[in-house]
C-alpha cells in the first residue's frame, strides 16, 4: 500500500512545539536535522519501502483557464497562505500501522535544541486500481 | 570490452546504416536495439570485431522492422539487403549526428536526450534514470524528437552553438544514479574537438575539465555543498587542470574569443590559485567584462559583482550589484555574501534566509540555510 507523507511549512494542527525557522538554529543543529532526514530516507531505501521524495519551493502561483483565446490568469504567490506544503515522501508499506510508525519516526527529527521536533506530518493513502478478485 | 568503449561505436554504426539507405530514425532505433543486445550478451561472449557485430545486428534489426512495416502496408521491400558502403568518412557521419541531434528545431531537453542516445550510445533507460523521469517519458521524448527532425537532410553543416549548448547542459546535470553525465559530456566534447577545428569547442572542453577537476571537493558529507572558498584544494585533480590549461591556451592563441573560452579562463584562474586570497581577482573581473561583452547575460553581471567584491572590496561589489536586476536567480545570495563581508551580519542573515527560500535545489537551499544560521551566530 502506498502512502504520501506530507510535510507542511504551515497548516495542520497547532504545532506541538513552536520552533523558529531552520535558518535561526545553531548551524550544527541544522546539520543534525538534515542528516536525520537523509538517514531516514536511506533506511527506507534499504528496506524497500521508499518510492519517492521531493521538496517544493515555498512560493507557488495559482493559475486558471480564462476563456477561448485568452492567456491563463494567475494569482499569487500569497505570502500568508494558511496551508503550505514543503515536500513529500511516498512510501510503499505493508499496512496503515507501518505508515503511521514511519511518519512518527520522521516527525522525531531533532529540533533547535537537539531534541525531537514533534512536527505534524500528514499521511494520505493513495487510491489504487480496483482488485481483480472481489469476492 | 567495457561499456564506454562499446558506446563509442554507436554513432559510427548509425552512420553506416544511414549510408546504406536507412532513414535516421529507423537507423537509430535499430542501433539502440542492437546495443541493448550487446550489453546483455557481450560480457559472456565478446565478439572479435565489435563494430562489425553491431553493424550486422543493427542492420538485421532494421531489415526486420522495415519488412514488418512493409508487409503491414502490403508493399514490396525497397531497401537493398547489402548495398555498398558510401564514400563518406565515418568521422563526418559522427559530426553530422551531433548537428542533427542538437538541431535548432528541437527544444533543449529533447536535443540533450537524443544526443545522449544517438551520439553517446546511452540506452533510454539510462537517460531516464539520469534525468529522474520514467523510462516511458524519456522514450516518448526521444521518439517525438526523431519525428521532429525526420526528413531534415543529414548532409549539411549544422549549428555548432546548439551542439555546445546541449553538451554544456549534459555536463551541468552532473551525477545522479548510475550514469555519470559529467563524464559523458566530457567524452562527447573530446570527440567533438577531434572532429572540428573551432576554438569554442576547445573552450567548452577546457571549461568542463576545470570544473570536473574540482568535483571531489565540491560536496561534503551527506551531499552538502562546499563553496569554492572552503574547498580542500589539495583534492583538485591537477592532471585534469594541466590538460585543460594547455587546451585553453591553444584555443585562446587563435584569437577568436567566445563565451566558453572566457568562462574557462575564469575557471583556470581559480584552479591556479592556492586560496581565494591568492586568487587573481583583478584578472577575473577583466574576463567577466569580456564575458559580459560577449553575452550581455544578467547572470554574468551577477557573478561579476562577486569578483568585483573580491578585487576591490565589498563596497565596490555592492555598487556593481546595484546594476543587476533583483529577479536574477541567486541575487539575494550574492547580496547576502557582500553584506556579510561589508560587516552587516544581520542584513546578511536576512538575505541568506531569503535566498534559501528562492533556492532551486535542496543542496543549495540547505547550504544557504546553514549560511544564515552561521552568520546569525557570529558574535557582534
Amino acid at each position: 500500500m502506498k502512502y504520501l507523507l506530507l510535510k507542511h511549512y504551515r497548516g495542520g494542527p497547532t504545532p506541538f512545539v513552536d520552533f523558529p525557522p531552520l535558518d535561526q538554529w545553531e548551524p550544527e543543529k541544522v546539520d543534525a536535522h538534515i542528516q536525520y532526514m537523509q538517514d531516514f530516507a536511506a533506511r527506507l531505501q534499504e528496506t524497500g519501502e521508499f518510492v519517492d521524495g521531493q521538496a517544493l519551493a515555498p512560493e507557488g502561483t495559482f493559475v486558471r483557464y480564462d476563456g477561448e483565446g485568452r492567456p491563463p490568469v494567475t494569482d499569487g504567490p500569497f505570502a500568508e497562505t494558511k496551508d503550505l506544503i514543503a515536500g513529500w515522501m511516498v512510501i510503499d508499506v505493508e499496512s496503515w500501522d507501518r505508515a503511521l510508525e514511519l511518519a512518527g519516526e520522521l516527525s522525531a527529527a531533532p529540533g533547535p535544541d537537539g531534541k525531537p521536533i514533534y512536527e505534524w506530518l500528514e499521511v494520505r493513502p493513495f487510491l489504487g486500481g480496483p482488485p481483480t478478485i472481489t469476492e | 570490452m567495457n561499456e564506454s568503449l562499446l558506446r563509442e561505436l554507436v554513432p559510427a554504426v548509425i552512420g553506416v546504416l544511414v549510408r546504406r539507405g536507412a532513414d535516421f530514425a529507423s537507423a537509430e532505433d535499430a542501433v539502440q536495439e542492437a546495443l541493448i543486445r550487446a550489453l546483455d550478451t557481450w560480457a559472456e561472449d565478446p565478439p572479435r570485431d565489435p563494430k562489425a557485430w553491431l553493424v550486422t545486428a543493427a542492420w538485421r534489426k532494421f531489415l526486420d522492422a522495415t519488412r514488418s512495416e512493409e508487409s503491414r502496408r502490403g508493399r514490396e521491400l525497397v531497401v537493398d539487403a547489402e548495398p555498398p558502403a558510401g564514400p563518406v568518412p565515418a568521422s563526418d557521419d559522427t559530426l553530422r549526428l551531433y548537428f542533427l541531434c542538437a538541431h535548432p528545431a528541437l527544444p533543449p531537453s529533447s536535443a540533450v536526450a537524443l544526443t545522449l542516445r544517438a551520439v553517446g550510445g546511452l540506452t533510454t533507460r539510462q537517460i531516464a534514470a539520469a534525468y529522474l523521469v520514467p523510462e516511458a517519458t524519456m522514450a516518448q521524448r526521444i521518439s517525438r524528437a526523431k519525428r521532429r527532425i525526420a526528413g531534415l537532410p543529414l548532409d549539411q553543416p549544422g549549428d555548432l552553438g546548439t551542439v555546445l549548448r546541449a553538451l554544456y547542459l549534459v555536463f551541468n546535470e552532473g551525477y545522479s544514479g548510475d550514469v555519470d553525465l559529467a563524464a559523458e559530456a566530457i567524452r562527447l566534447a573530446r570527440q567533438l574537438v577531434a572532429l572540428t577545428d573551432e576554438p569554442e569547442v576547445s573552450g567548452l572542453l577546457a571549461l568542463m575539465l576545470l570544473h570536473h577537476a574540482r568535483r571531489a571537493s565540491r560536496t561534503g558529507p551527506g551531499g552538502r555543498l562546499v563553496p569554492l572558498a572552503e574547498q580542500d584544494r589539495s583534492r583538485w585533480d591537477t592532471v585534469l587542470i594541466s590538460e585543460a590549461v594547455v587546451i585553453l591556451q591553444a584555443a585562446l592563441a587563435r584569437d577568436q574569443l567566445g563565451e566558453y573560452q572566457a568562462q574557462a579562463a575564469i575557471a583556470a584562474l581559480h584552479a591556479d590559485a592556492r586560496s581565494t586570497a591568492e586568487t587573481d581577482w583583478v584578472q577575473i573581473v577583466e574576463w567577466y567584462d569580456e564575458l559580459l561583452r560577449l553575452t550581455g547575460s544578467p547572470v554574468v553581471r551577477l557573478n561579476r559583482a562577486v569578483a568585483v567584491g573580491e578585487a576591490d572590496g565589498p563596497g565596490a561589489g555592492l555598487a556593481a550589484l546595484a546594476d543587476v536586476s533583483a529577479s536574477v536567480p541567486r541575487h539575494a545570495a550574492v547580496s547576502a555574501y557582500l553584506h556579510e563581508r561589508a560587516g552587516d551580519p544581520e542584513l546578511a542573515a536576512e538575505l541568506y534566509a531569503e535566498a534559501s527560500r528562492a533556492a532551486s535545489s535542496v543542496a543549495e537551499r540547505d547550504h544557504l540555510t546553514r549560511e544564515a544560521a552561521r552568520v546569525r551566530r557570529r558574535p557582534g
